[in-house]
């Protein structure tokens, strides 16, 4: 039981992801991929002339119910498997009158010397997977909103479609069937990746957090 | 009914991206800043896995449950939108700790406000729809 609370070490979920893609393929004939959901909301939800949304995605529903099952799998999972809060009451109560005093397991599981970075950036807050002094709706018709939800998820989504696909399709999938496209893509992945968080973030949080 | 399964492995996938807390933002940050082996680990273990798995799919030319052989589509090499569009993903991943599959997490584990950043990402999509003529593939 206590095994179920505590996460997981990678050696246990990673092959679990891993398996997706036999999963998916021997139970459904699909590849694993999740960023193409994107473009399928795109052609449900938003009428256009552009060819490149004119297609059957009906045909494609079950990309999308994959994702929704994503949100149900967190919801189940955050709520009635981490060891934060129902199954320990006394981080419940410290949860509900001091976020800053919460326990959480995500952020405990760090390396010591990512913390202290955290610190540095000014981030007190983390009962949270995301920050929630960046990630929070108090913040979203702020500076800092814009540039970590609107102008993050915006390069995420047109990055994602460009490159032909995300961590998913192009890293797991891709890479598991030996596609350079997809080592190209995961390396740029990096590139950004690694600007982003050693620069765009830091500096960003100076303006904003202190 | 047939979409059932795909619903059960997305809830399954869910799970696993909490557990193996990949969809924390403090978890991307760390491994951005080689303090901990956690997220490579989990990759490389995930592509191990699933390399082998492709492997033993086309050795065995094992079948899926309906009886079709398996069909894998390669991915098309555009070496300079794979680049770029990786670069572009990966600049947004690091604002906001989640690409896709995390970001559906995220909803689920409450972080709502994540359906914003879901939102943005769709009209980034539709933005490179709009200019997808014009960027260099």
């Amino acid at each position: 039981m206590q095994f179920l609370l505590q996460p997981w070490p990678w050696y246990v979920t990673g092959p679990l992801i891993g398996l997706m893609v036999p999963l998916l393929l021997i139970f459904g004939n699909k590849a694993f991929g999740i960023s193409v959901s994107l473009k399928h909301i795109c052609a449900a939800c938003i009428p256009s002339k552009n060819p490149f949304f004119k297609y059957d995605w009906r045909k494609e529903t079950w990309n999308l119910v994959f994702a929704l099952g994503i949100v149900i799998g967190g919801f189940l999972a955050w709520n009635f498997a981490v060891l934060h809060n129902k199954t320990e009451s006394h981080v419940a109560q410290n949860c509900v009158t001091g976020k800053s005093i919460c326990t959480n397991p995500i952020y405990n599981g760090l390396n010591p010397e990512a913390r202290l970075m955290f610190k540095t950036w000014g981030i007190t807050e983390h009962y949270q997977a995301a920050p929630e002094q960046i990630f929070d709706w108090n913040v979203l018709v702020t500076p800092m909103g814009f540039f970590f939800m609107v102008l993050g998820g915006l390069l995420v989504g047109f990055g994602t479609v460009y490159a032909g696909g995300c961590t998913s399709g192009h890293s797991i999938m891709g890479i598991s069937q030996l596609s350079p496209a997809s080592m190209i893509a995961t390396a740029g992945f990096f590139i950004g990746g690694l600007i982003s968080s050693w620069f765009i973030v830091p500096f960003l949080l100076e303006q904003f957090l202190k | 009914m047939k979409l059932i399964k795909f619903l059960i492995l997305g809830i399954c996938f869910g799970i696993i991206m909490v557990k193996s807390e990949a969809f924390s933002w403090f978890r991307i940050h760390e491994m951005f800043h080689f303090q901990s082996f956690h997220m490579y680990g989990l990759l490389g273990s995930a592509i191990a896995t699933g390399m082998v798995s492709v492997w033993l799919i086309k050795k065995f030319n094992i079948k899926s449950i309906s009886g079709d052989s398996i069909l894998i589509k390669p991915k098309e090499l555009k070496w300079k939108a794979n680049l770029l569009g990786g670069i572009i993903f990966g600049l947004g991943w690091g604002l906001t700790g989640a690409c896709p599959g995390p970001i559906y997490t995220l909803i689920g584990t409450g972080v709502t406000v994540f359906i914003v950043v879901l939102f943005a990402a769709v009209m980034g999509t539709f933005i490179y729809g709009a200019l997808k003529k014009r960027l260099p593939h």
